[in-house]
């Protein structure tokens, strides 16, 4: 996904208009850097719907049930304790530990889904090589064909993004 | 395991002790998270904008390789708005488990069914009022004011009065339910005790600060001024730390073995912690001002996109969209 073009905008809506006519022109493997979401590219970019929140509910779900049994298993089974003869399996009361746990577990389990899908962590990326890429936590909004799309083309790509009014363009292990 | 098992046996689940540490376990932990993940891409911005090596690499390594790629931005947005999600519930269930370790024991005062209630809307109440005291300098003294408009303090100002009414309510329902009840032991707590015995000036300061107080902000010319605003929160927050005293020592002090019934005075060392834990969190709001942007970055700059796209729409002439 490195190697390709890197093209730099000034503002959301030129680099809109970017993927808009990339995308009606054929390219397929397209990334955009930016200091805030733009959802509406989403789809031209390929991006697939997320799947964190089946990884929360499913991590929730198992910690919830795990809390369950561990307080089954330790009031129940293990260390049994009559408290004026209330019942040792106390649903209720277990559920409030089982609600607490699920949560923290679906929290977690959130948050480290989000870090490894999206590549992270890391401390150096080799986009950060580029000159100026560091703006585009601040105010300048990149996108980046990759290499390996089918319709890959230095020279169109050059002109079609000059073109659109990218500030500049850069090429990325691409000879000339 | 963060738990006092001092006797080295497994917890009793029926007991509001271990479903407090799991609670606030939980709490402490997603709160966290939720905090350290709305950082990221602005740790990122500050990695970008390090004037030094070491700054970048500090704040590189907590941004995790932040890049605002569209891709981390979608994943981003669905599991922020989840822990979000989250987290609201969170906020009842764990202020009303705190409250049953009171509400489960049999001291007068303390065994009563409002206490979840009570406890989620006086942790909100109290927390709106936190962040008056910690908001209104900070918006001063860094010139934020067009960050946090005077409609924001408006919104807060209105929650907070509607916190306190909620509380005032409380208060009565505590004393009717103990007078309606008739329970003898429950009646003195509320009705005898608390507003005209030993620390009756303290139960008296705490309905000033937190019913009586509050009341300014149904005033709109009150509301816009945040040095009012301030003093109002301030006098909250006093009010909600002597409810949390008054609270635990009055149904504590007399309680139904007459022969424990003592006086209860803080100590030097009581002083002490207490100055001490308000000084850490101090120390810690000030490490974070300095450290970290205080206001959230990108999600300005999607606002403010926002703002102008309605505008443009709206038929006015275009603005520079950056």
């Amino acid at each position: 996904m490195r190697r390709g073009m890197l093209a730099e905008f000034t503002s959301p809506e030129a680099l809109t208009d970017a993927v808009e006519r990339l995308h009606a022109l054929g390219y397929r493997a397209m990334e955009t850097y930016t200091p805030y979401p733009l959802p509406e590219l989403e789809p031209m970019l390929g991006v697939p719907r997320s799947r964190a929140s089946a990884v929360v509910l499913l991590a929730a779900l198992a910690g919830g049930a795990g809390a369950y049994l561990l307080q089954w298993w330790i009031n129940v089974c293990d260390y049994p304790l009559d408290v004026g003869r209330r019942p040792l399996h106390s649903a209720p009361a277990f559920a409030l530990v089982t609600f607490e746990m699920a949560v923290l577990a679906g929290a977690v389990a959130g948050f480290v889904a989000f870090v490894l899908r999206s590549g992270m962590p890391l401390l150096w990326h080799p986009l950060f090589e580029v000159e100026g890429f560091g703006r585009a936590s601040d105010d300048r909004f990149f996108l980046h064909v990759a290499l390996d799309d089918p319709r890959f083309s230095a020279s169109t790509l050059t002109a079609a993004l000059d073109g659109l009014g990218a500030e500049r363009v850069v090429r990325l292990g691409v000879s000339p | 395991m963060p738990y006092p098992s001092t006797m080295g046996v497994w917890p009793q689940f029926r007991s509001a002790l271990p479903w407090d540490a799991a609670a606030i376990t939980t709490y402490l932990s997603v709160s966290i998270v939720f905090w350290y993940m709305g950082l990221i891409p602005d740790l990122a911005a500050m990695r970008d904008r390090a004037p030094g090596l070491w700054r970048r690499r500090v704040y590189g390594a907590f941004a995790l390789g932040w890049r605002g790629g569209a891709r981390q931005w979608s994943r981003y947005r669905v599991v922020y708005g989840l822990l979000a999600g989250l987290a609201t519930p969170l906020v009842v269930s764990v202020h009303s488990i705190v409250s049953t370790d009171f509400a489960e024991s049999l001291l007068p005062g303390w065994h009563s069914t409002i206490f979840p209630v009570y406890f989620v809307v006086g942790a909100v109440f109290s927390g709106f009022a936190m962040v008056l005291v910690l908001l209104i300098p900070a918006r001063r003294v860094y010139r934020l004011h067009d960050v946090i408009t005077a409609r924001h303090l408006d919104a807060l100002a209105k929650l907070l009065l509607a916190g306190s009414l909620f509380m005032s309510y409380s208060y009565v329902v505590e004393a009717f339910t103990a007078w309606y009840g008739g329970d003898p032991y429950e009646r003195y707590t509320l009705l005898a005790s608390r507003p005209g015995g030993s620390y009756a000036w303290l139960y008296w300061t705490m309905i000033a600060c937190n019913c009586v107080a509050p009341l300014a902000l149904w005033s709109r010319r009150l509301r816009g001024s945040p040095a009012a605003l301030m003093a109002v929160s301030l006098l909250v927050v006093v009010g909600m730390w002597v409810e949390r005293f008054v609270l635990i020592v009055t149904s504590q002090w007399r309680d139904f073995l007459p022969s424990s019934w003592a006086l209860y005075t803080p100590t030097w060392v009581d002083g002490a912690m207490l100055a001490g834990t308000v000084s850490c969190f101090a120390f810690l709001f000030l490490l974070f001002l300095r450290w970290v942007p205080i206001v959230p970055l990108s999600e300005l700059k999607t606002l403010r996109r926002e703002l102008s796209r309605d505008r443009e729409e709206a038929g006015d002439a275009p603005r520079d969209a950056r």
